[in-house]
């Protein structure tokens, strides 16, 4: 097993917050993410066992979706936005300066495996541009300049107060919300079906079959 | 009305640092519009949204208290927001999460009672990382409040909500993408019939799918009245909408404002808003509600921000995005990087959308980078006829969404409006702006 103790816990509880498991399978692999920074094979194995679907299908859910990586990724994964509020100020510019720093392309991961590149679809800070966003925390608009800055704050450590780990929700507790109970869930569903077979009845044509 | 005399429907807050905080909340009215509501039956609570004319804030307009009426009775029904934000230069959910969690959480509570739902679920975009924080922290503080849970202020209603991470993919805005998403699948939209997940809708149950601006309006419009709310604006188009603003004017920036009684001209010129265009260029374009709308010239400045007359005029005012591009800004790249975005989020399942997009792209791509051919247009519209028959708006639809017809916005607007910037490329072998 590859969640810690205190991290299956809270898989637990992240369950328990909908009236279908599977709901809870984007959540797990955030979590996953921040205890990994990325989704190992056994972890997605995991997932799936939690949830109650096969490997497969966390795969094939995860690799959906830009945020969950089936690839191992740096410490810290730097999304410059290059779509068209910033690409009208600068924002090619800026990752092809990017790119030439750190020695990567995007998608790419510098040998010391401090940070991952990304070119991000538009991150909904339209008026703070080019908009760059350090493991989905929004760092302000980023010039050349400022940006080899951050580069080298990111290396020393010296933004690890306010960028935090992958993960999402990793500062706050979800402590409350649904708790759904099995045994309730159950029962309804089967009033739902008991309720829409009683529907089905209702429109079936009376007087039998031929035969 | 001055432009800067409308009330503050769903920025009240905005100048406080704290006003994510149960006790700025609180301090400033918070939890008064659920208080009033809790007093009232559930059918008087949708008739004053009824009565307010509130237009969902989302993108498509759909009235919310039609939404709402055309719910499936059933035992066990849900309410889903969407936060999933990410139409390009969209941000103002973005910033009511952010700003204002306590709001959108007092009008989830608000439709839930009128809904007579008993759990919702927020879909808060995945790359909204400090947002899912303010929303999540928000929503334990209402907990502790009694706001949410059983028998809220002791009103005999009881309701749970959960706030729910996306995992970064545009079509999860789409509705029934986001339901499938939610569902933990991955996010493809679902076949329509059912048009409406107030028919089947999540988990199979009927479902109501509202936008978090249209959310946050509904504490003011209990408070105050749907009448009030209704008597902003003008015709279809009621209230205020937080419009942002982007591209090359002096102000970006997400603004409340009237909706109807302000025009294009006043947002990107009046010097409290936009502040006008940057440097010396001049207007050349400007794409009204997100990057899915056709575009609009300076001829259409004057146009006031109002739903129907947007629509009117051959666009949408969709998200209420608007980004403005100035003399200096090649069109042709505009195009190509939208085509671009539109081709890397197409979730694949509708052959027009999923090749029609890569094709477009890299036409699009190869007339920017000097190796266009002069058949390029036509070949460049007529694979956008195949995604959506005829070019028209609103616009025909091959795909199980609207993600495809959305695609031929840019291409056919950009190439009616600046045929010759892009036949200039072509003949020059390079971009004129490069």
């Amino acid at each position: 097993m590859s969640l810690t103790q205190e991290n299956l816990a809270r898989a637990k509880e992240l369950i328990a917050l909908y009236p279908e498991p599977r709901s809870a399978l984007i959540p797990l692999c955030h979590l996953v993410q921040e205890q990994d920074g990325w989704l190992r094979p056994d972890a997605m194995e995991e997932v799936a066992a939690l949830v109650g679907v096969t490997p497969a299908e966390v795969r094939g859910t995860a690799t959906f979706y830009d945020m969950l990586h089936t690839e191992s990724v740096g410490t810290y994964a730097i999304s410059v936005c290059t779509n068209i509020a910033c690409l009208l100020d600068g924002a090619a510019e800026l990752l092809e300066h990017a790119e030439g720093t750190l020695g990567i392309g995007v998608g790419g991961t510098t040998a010391d495996g401090a940070i991952t590149l990304e070119e991000a679809e538009c991150l909904a800070d339209c008026d703070r541009t080019p908009c760059v966003q350090v493991n989905h925390r929004y760092v302000g608009a980023q010039s050349l300049e400022s940006f080899d800055q951050l580069v080298a704050d990111l290396r020393a450590g010296r933004r690890a107060d306010t960028i935090p780990n992958h993960g999402t929700l990793v500062r706050v507790r979800r402590t409350v919300g649904l708790k759904a109970d099995p045994a309730q869930i159950a029962a309804e569903r089967a009033a739902m079906a008991a309720a829409q077979a009683d529907r089905v009845a209702a429109k079936a044509p009376v007087g039998g079959s031929s035969s | 009305m001055a432009i800067t005399e409308v009330p503050h429907i769903v920025t009240a807050r905005r100048g406080y640092e704290d006003s994510h905080t149960l006790e700025r909340y609180l301090a400033t009215g918070g939890y008064e519009g659920l208080r009033k509501a809790l007093t009232m039956t559930p059918e008087a609570v949708a008739s004053e949204v009824d009565t307010a004319s509130l237009l969902g804030r989302g993108g498509a307009g759909f009235p919310a208290g039609r939404k709402w009426s055309m719910l499936r009775k059933d035992p066990l029904t849900y309410l889903v927001i969407n936060g999933d934000e990410s139409e390009p230069a969209t941000f103002k959910d973005h910033l009511l999460i952010e700003s204002d969690p306590h709001q959108l959480i007092e009008g989830v509570l608000i439709a839930a009672y009128a809904l007579q739902v008993t759990r919702a679920f927020i879909y808060v975009r995945g790359e909204f990382a400090l947002g899912l924080e303010r929303v999540q922290q928000a929503l334990n503080d209402a907990y502790d409040h009694g706001a949410v849970g059983a028998d809220i202020f002791a009103s005999g209603f009881s309701i749970d909500v959960v706030v729910h991470p996306g995992a970064g993919a545009y079509i999860c805005g789409e509705e029934t993408a986001l339901l499938e998403s939610l569902e933990g699948k991955r996010g493809f939209p679902r076949i329509k019939p059912p048009f409406f997940p107030a028919a089947i809708g999540l988990y199979g149950q009927p479902t109501v799918v509202n936008n978090v601006e249209t959310m946050s309006n509904l504490p003011w419009i209990i408070l105050n009245g749907g009448a009030a709310f209704a008597a902003l604006g003008a015709g279809r188009s009621t209230g205020t909408r937080l419009f942002a603003l982007s591209g090359r004017v002096r102000n970006p920036g997400a603004y409340e404002l009237e909706m109807v009684k302000t025009t294009f001209r006043d947002l990107i010129y009046a010097p409290v808003l936009g502040g006008g265009i940057r440097g010396s260029n001049q207007l050349k374009a400007f794409i009204p509600g997100g990057v899915s709308a056709p575009w609009f010239g300076p001829d259409q400045v004057d146009l006031p921000l109002g739903q129907d007359e947007v629509g009117d005029a051959g666009s949408m005012l969709g998200s209420g995005s608007i980004v403005v591009m100035d003399s200096a800004d090649c069109v042709v790249r505009a195009a190509w990087r939208i085509t671009k975005f539109f081709a890397r989020e197409s979730c694949g399942q509708c052959t027009p959308c999923r090749e029609g997009s890569g094709w477009l792209e890299r036409v699009l791509y190869r007339i920017e980078h000097g190796t266009g051919r002069e058949e390029d247009l036509d070949l460049l519209l007529d694979v956008s006829d195949n995604i959506s028959p005829g070019l028209q708006w609103p616009p025909q639809q091959t795909t199980i969404c609207v993600l495809g017809p959305s695609i031929p916005s840019s291409i056919h607007s950009a190439i009616e409006m600046f045929r010759d910037e892009f036949l200039l490329h072509i003949k020059e072998g390079a971009c004129p702006h490069a």
